[in-house]
């Protein structure tokens, strides 16, 4: 049985597009195909298969929205060549204002601009936002109720990171930055 | 008598006989290219690194002369600088003025007027750093790509959820779209609203006593001729001309 249910979460993973936490894994597996288990199997699975595919070219990582399957960084070289259309630059302007939103969340617009000295550009809020990498979390209760933004689990998901405490640490973060974490995942449990 | 060498180069008050090991002046020291900075702050701290000076006790007039040699030589070369720029450089003239003026014994406990900036500037330079290391940090479709499934035989039958906000920004292109199809018609005012009001004082006038609200109304003027006659309602009470009071259940218009 145990290797059934190990089977088929290896399976589940692989086809789904989006990482899947074990909580949903444990949903998809009740309520979905009708296979009752316990958080307890489905983590003994997902522990078996990232043991097993270790070393592999292929591994099941854990990421901040869930499990996935990727390549290996080792080979990041080789598989650049191979889909070089499709790897996505990040302009130094667009980075660096990446970065003062995840290290300085929750932030307004002109905070942003203060800390960069420089204006803007809704090209790069837009392109972030579409990207889902940041988004507007609330607005600040002063005149004109600027928007502020945070950053999402697919921006942490992209650079491989399975929470905010996982960047690197260059200086304090923020202290609102976890509680923003936490409103993240309310809202997705939510 | 051993004569002693000349300084090479004297960095805060030190002499120094021999270059740095690691010393290296590229053959376009001087030329700048505004691409390589995001910013003033950016150009400042690239300055200041040049200079070896520390941000924490940032000496105003050489950083300044540089800053502004760099602008006029990028003005020079026809380069649109952003306003941003400008604002530092005025911020820079701003404080090196301030220095220069005779400190209030009273006030003793007056902020350096450079603290403000060198503490914008560290925090700019923790934020470039950060985003340098993320820079490096192994990232989806460059160090590692993620399993993709697509289903190219099967139907799709889940739909994602589409959010409020995606459908109004799917909206918002149609209507765009449409508008570029549209030509632009400058069309008459039909009935305006300061005729209006002239022709409800004259029958108010000429009828001499309050009159039903909706006697006022010509229905043959449409829906248009409605709103423009209920403007001019309003915008009569709003001067006090006119008073508009409920008599058995009709309100009844009058003049004052």
């Amino acid at each position: 049985m145990s290797e059934h249910i190990k089977g088929l979460v290896e399976a589940i993973l692989f086809s789904h597009s989006q990482p899947l936490s074990s909580q949903k894994l444990k949903q998809l597996l009740s309520e979905n195909i009708g296979i009752a288990v316990s958080s307890q199997q489905i983590k003994l699975a997902i522990n078996q298969l990232v043991n097993d595919y270790d070393g592999r070219g292929v591994n099941l990582i854990s990421v901040a929205n869930g499990y996935r399957f990727q390549t290996a960084n080792r080979f990041k070289d080789e598989l650049t060549s191979l889909h070089q259309e499709k790897s996505t630059k990040i302009s130094p302007a667009m980075m660096e204002t990446l970065a003062t939103i995840a290290y300085k969340q929750p932030i307004t617009r002109s905070e942003i601009e203060e800390i960069r000295g420089v204006a803007l550009s809704s090209y790069i809020i837009k392109t972030l936002s579409e990207r889902q990498w940041i988004k507007v979390i609330g607005h600040r209760e002063v005149p004109g109720r600027p928007a502020i933004y945070g950053t999402t689990k697919i921006f942490l998901s992209y650079f491989g990171l399975q929470s905010l405490k996982q960047l690197p640490e260059v200086m304090p973060i923020s202290h609102s930055t976890v509680e923003v974490e936490d409103i993240n995942i309310k809202e997705t449990e939510a | 008598m051993e004569q002693q060498d000349l300084p090479l180069a004297i960095v805060r008050g030190e002499n120094y006989t021999e270059k740095p090991n690691d010393l290296y002046i590229p053959e376009d020291a001087l030329e700048i290219h505004l691409d390589a900075f995001e910013g003033p702050l950016d150009l400042l701290l690239y300055l200041i690194k040049k200079q070896k000076f520390d941000i924490a006790d940032l000496p105003i007039a050489p950083i300044s002369i540089q800053y502004f040699r760099y602008i006029e030589q990028l003005e020079q070369q026809d380069i649109d600088l952003s306003s941003d720029y400008l604002v530092m450089a005025a911020t820079l003239a701003h404080i090196k003025s301030r220095l220069l003026l005779p400190k209030p014994a009273i006030e003793e406990d007056e902020e350096d007027p450079r603290a403000e900036l060198v503490r914008r500037l560290q925090e700019y330079q923790r934020i470039k750093h950060a985003s340098e290391v993320m820079e490096s940090l192994p990232r989806e479709e460059r160090d590692f790509f993620v399993s993709a499934v697509i289903n190219e035989h099967v139907e799709p039958r889940a739909f994602e959820e589409v959010s409020l906000n995606e459908l109004v920004v799917a909206f918002q292109k149609i209507l765009k779209k449409q508008a570029a199809f549209e030509h632009h018609h400058i069309q008459r005012e039909a009935i305006a609203t300061h005729d209006k009001i002239e022709y409800l004082l004259l029958i108010l006038t000429n009828e001499n006593k309050p009159m039903p609200l909706n006697e006022l109304f010509n229905v043959e003027e449409g829906r248009q001729g409605a709103v423009v006659t209920f403007l001019a309602v309003l915008e009569l009470l709003k001067l006090q001309k006119i008073n508009c009071l409920e008599y058995n259940g009709i309100l009844e218009v009058s003049l004052i």
